[in-house]
């Protein structure tokens, strides 16, 4: 598979938006969103990293292996937090 | 095969990677894969003896019901020492490291791993692991249990808990190197005409046991680096009083060591498969069913970690759901078992030195795999938990699979990384008395455990007397089982007939090469255009043809 | 094929191959690392879990500003180093020495204000250990939060000194004309690990500095 060059202009396009994103998230944790605040830090955290991994380390651009791996690692990362979340999110249960 | 004698001893005359150069300096710096695999072959042989010696103390303790060998505290050490250094330091990278290492790109008609320093310095990152652990043994020892549970050993145990734990952290990224070497080895350097399904399924299975150590190693990792950060600066993270939590150190030491029992004994089903299709002179029966399951045991394999933990206090919500999960990678092993004796069904079985190796894992893989879904079952499990029913369950499963493997392998292989035949009527003398003494070692421990013989006890009730005898006396015959092969297979570098390049015959791409191959595996890049275990279609081979079908099975095509 | 490249080692068949081994060696790598560092995402979220008060006030002890300039100077140094990449995919031997030395210079930046955030802890004790205080009720917490703020920040910052250290041999090489068109496999491979020790900084912002904001 040739390499794909990626045109300089896309990267200042997406450092541009990173940017932004860091400010968007520190001006919601400003604001009470009780527990939702958490959920928005993740998914604007996880959207930098998305445009991180799929512009500067050229991820959209890969072979389909590539982009298998980093699936992999990321759904290995889950399995380990859901499962371990599943014993510490139903004790309560127990008492109630 | 007869067993070469003295007088005549036939010597190798081409160049191999063997005598291609001479010298301390050659070995210690090479990159060649076949060299860097018996350097770990030496490593992990002197691990084993080591941690088989721990084993002996602890059997020679337990043959009085007062334990009167040891104190309490000293047997503590014995059973510690005894796992780490088998766990971490011989099974781990046994099959791995020696076989895959040498056998991975003459499989794939590759002429190296994809990264020859970083293997090498795989060999050297084992070893500083290893002369850490070592240095914790020589300075006292450690208590904790191979499982270094908090806020034990954290807190309160008085031993070398920090020199041991580094030791482990630091041979874990030696595995890690090694899975990731294998990764990219297996997808990018395969030869010409080496699709995916044309891979023998000792390449599959090592592929899935890499995937595991790659994604399970580095959890364990950071786990055991933030014990030992937690003892030295007093921290707070699995230590309860200080607001932590005991039981998140077993979710993730768990998360990886579960996980690991797969790294033990995935390649030894790989290594199996091997022999059995040789043996048996069969194409595999299922091929693609099987490298599916080698995934499938992979990756649920991540999915079921706390099924050691149900009597540790976490959610019996979850306790439901890891249940359920467990039982779940029982369907993948149970297919490769039916796929295997599919396999063995009709073909031409002959009794070689590695097919009763090959043949002694599946029976002993099948009991230690039947008495883990005992242990998988919620309610049974904590009734036997912590008792010698889960001891012997899963010597059955390490030893009786993973060693059983692995000896196997390293019998089958012999040929084609010394270039010589062991002794074979000796080799099968010790394959049986190896079977014989695993056996009655272990055997007695699951009636112990169901008893209600608790584990890693110093001293027992007098009634356990009998068996704990049974038990000792096996172990002493299991060690001659592991004795005989090191003395046969050393004698037989130098003394033993050669064996030619494909002696058994076999069909696999490392034995078109000679014997031991040449430093670049192969003197013209190889090309494959045949499908793998396809006995019947190789007249390459000079194979004698499969013994003709009986019956109404007969294929029409071969009328 | 007449003549090997000289940076073609022995075991592939052509470059092609070799660089398609290296990209794939970093990423399962890459893939280790996020395991890695997943271990401690996962302590933080049980221990977080648990203590959801204590660390939203031992939070606020971390300077907001300091942590998210050092937000910004990472991901312009992202920019530098993609920047070095694709100034080495089209053959610029100064632009990519260029963009590296700003890389480095990027780097340096941020371990610099991390180190005055790591000196201004030692100076209010708040180190765990003996000397840390913190006001009750919720000292325990904090101090859990503190061990794992230096834990992740510092397994973080030892990936950015590392980080730093391989781009200055780029450069070396860089500036020696290594790099060309046809081989350029070393800049590539360590953008990647740049990027992800960008990363997991984007993740460890706002799960460390943001927490405690809101009133």
């Amino acid at each position: 598979m040739p390499e794909h060059i990626v045109p300089p202009k896309i990267y200042l396009v997406i450092c541009g938006i990173l940017l932004v994103l860091t400010f968007v998230t520190w001006g919601v944790a400003l604001i009470d969103l009780g527990p939702w605040n958490i959920v928005v830090a993740l998914s604007i955290a996880f959207c930098k990293a998305t445009l991180v991994a799929l512009f500067f380390m050229h991820v959209r651009y890969s072979p389909r292996r590539t982009q298998l791996v980093v699936v992999a690692g990321i759904f290995w990362l889950g399995i380990m937090i859901l499962l371990t979340m599943s014993d510490y999110l139903t004790r309560p249960w127990l008492t109630s | 095969m007869s067993t070469g004698t003295g007088a005549s001893v036939p010597t190798l005359g081409h160049e191999n990677y063997l005598n291609v150069s001479y010298g301390v300096k050659s070995w210690l710096l090479t990159t060649d894969h076949k060299r860097i695999a018996l350097l770990y072959l030496v490593s992990i042989t002197l691990f084993f003896f080591l941690g088989g010696a721990f084993a002996v103390l602890i059997r020679l303790n337990l043959l009085t019901p007062q334990g009167d060998l040891v104190s309490a505290e000293t047997y503590n050490k014995f059973f510690t020492m005894h796992g780490v250094v088998m766990i971490f330091f011989f099974l781990i990278p046994s099959i791995p490291a020696v076989l895959g290492n040498f056998l991975i790109p003459l499989m794939i008609g590759a002429k190296d791993l994809a990264f020859p320093r970083l293997n090498l310095s795989s060999w050297y990152i084992f070893n500083l692991g290893g002369l850490f652990t070592l240095y914790s043994i020589i300075r006292g020892g450690v208590d904790t249990g191979w499982t270094f549970y908090t806020p034990y050993s954290s807190l309160y145990s008085n031993t070398h808990v920090v020199a041991t734990v580094v030791g482990i952290f630091i041979t874990g990224f030696s595995t890690i190197l090694t899975g990731l070497n294998f990764i990219v080895t297996i997808h990018t350097m395969r030869a010409p005409g080496m699709t995916w399904f044309r891979l023998p399924l000792f390449v599959w299975t090592h592929y899935a046991t890499s995937l595991i150590m790659i994604l399970g190693t580095p959890v364990v990792a950071i786990t055991l680096a933030l014990v030992a950060v937690e003892r030295v600066f007093h921290l707070g993270i699995f230590n309860p009083a200080l607001g932590g939590d005991p039981v998140l150190f077993q979710h993730l030491f768990w998360f990886y060591s579960h996980p690991a029992v797969y790294i033990m004994v995935l390649p030894a089903m790989g290594v199996t498969t091997e022999l059995i299709t040789t043996f048996a002179r069969k194409k595999l029966f299922g091929y693609h069913l099987v490298a599916a399951a080698s995934f499938g045991i992979a990756v649920i394999g991540f999915f079921v970690w706390a099924h050691h933990m149900f009597v540790a206090g976490v959610s019996p919500y979850a306790a439901m759901i890891f249940s359920i999960l467990s039982y779940l990678v029982a369907i993948p092993s149970a297919v490769k078992v039916f796929n295997w004796m599919a396999t063995l069904y009709k073909g031409s079985v002959s009794w070689a030195t590695p097919m009763l190796y090959g043949l002694g894992f599946i029976g002993l893989f099948v009991m230690g795999g039947l008495t883990g879904l005992f242990l998988a079952a919620l309610g049974l499990d904590v009734h036997v938990h912590d008792t010698y029913f889960v001891v012997a369950h899963f010597h059955y499963i390490m030893v009786g699979g993973a060693v059983m493997g692995y000896l196997g392998g390293l019998h089958y292989w012999w040929p084609k990384i010394s270039g010589r035949l062991y002794p074979e009527a000796l080799a099968r003398f010790s394959a049986i008395v190896l079977f014989v003494g695993f056996n009655l070692t272990f055997f007695p421990q699951f009636i112990l455990g169901y008893l209600g013989m608790p584990r890693r006890y110093h001293a027992y009730p007098p009634e356990f007397q009998v068996l704990n005898v049974l038990s000792t006396a096996g172990a002493s015959i299991l060690g001659i089982g592991y004795l005989l092969p090191m003395f046969y297979l050393i004698w037989s570098m130098r003394y033993g007939p050669v064996a030619g390049p494909n002696p058994w015959p076999a069909t696999g791409l490392e034995w078109q090469t000679p014997s031991p191959p040449p430093p670049h595996n192969f003197d013209v890049t190889p090309v494959v255009s045949w499908e793998p275990y396809d006995f019947a279609n190789r007249p390459d081979l000079k194979y004698p043809a499969p013994a003709p079908e009986l019956g109404h099975f007969q294929p029409a095509a071969q009328d | 094929m007449s003549q090997a490249h000289s940076a073609l080692a022995e075991q592939f068949r052509d470059l092609e191959q070799q660089r398609e081994a290296s990209s794939l060696g970093m990423w399962v790598f890459l893939v280790t690392e996020i395991m890695f560092f997943g271990g401690l995402f996962m302590v933080y979220t049980v221990a977080r879990a648990m203590h959801p008060a204590g660390f939203a006030q031992a939070s606020r002890h971390l300077d907001v500003t300091l942590g998210g300039t050092n937000t910004a100077v990472l991901i312009c140094s992202s920019l530098t180093m993609a920047l070095a990449v694709y100034a080495s995919q089209v053959g610029r031997r100064r632009m990519l020495a260029g963009f590296l030395a700003l890389t480095i210079a990027l780097g340096c930046v941020f371990l610099v204000i991390k180190a005055i955030e790591y000196a201004d802890k030692f100076h209010h004790h708040l180190v765990p250990g003996s000397a840390f205080s913190f006001a009750a009720p919720e000292a325990r917490p904090a101090e859990l939060f503190f061990s794992l703020y230096f834990a992740m920040t510092g397994l973080h910052a030892l990936h950015m000194i590392i980080g730093v250290g391989v781009v200055a041999v780029l450069l070396v090489k860089a500036w020696r004309g290594r790099y060309t068109i046809e081989y350029h496999t070393p800049v590539e491979i360590s953008g990647l690990y740049w990027h992800f020790v960008d990363i997991i900084w984007i993740f460890l912002f706002p799960l460390l500095y943001l927490i405690g904001l809101k009133r």
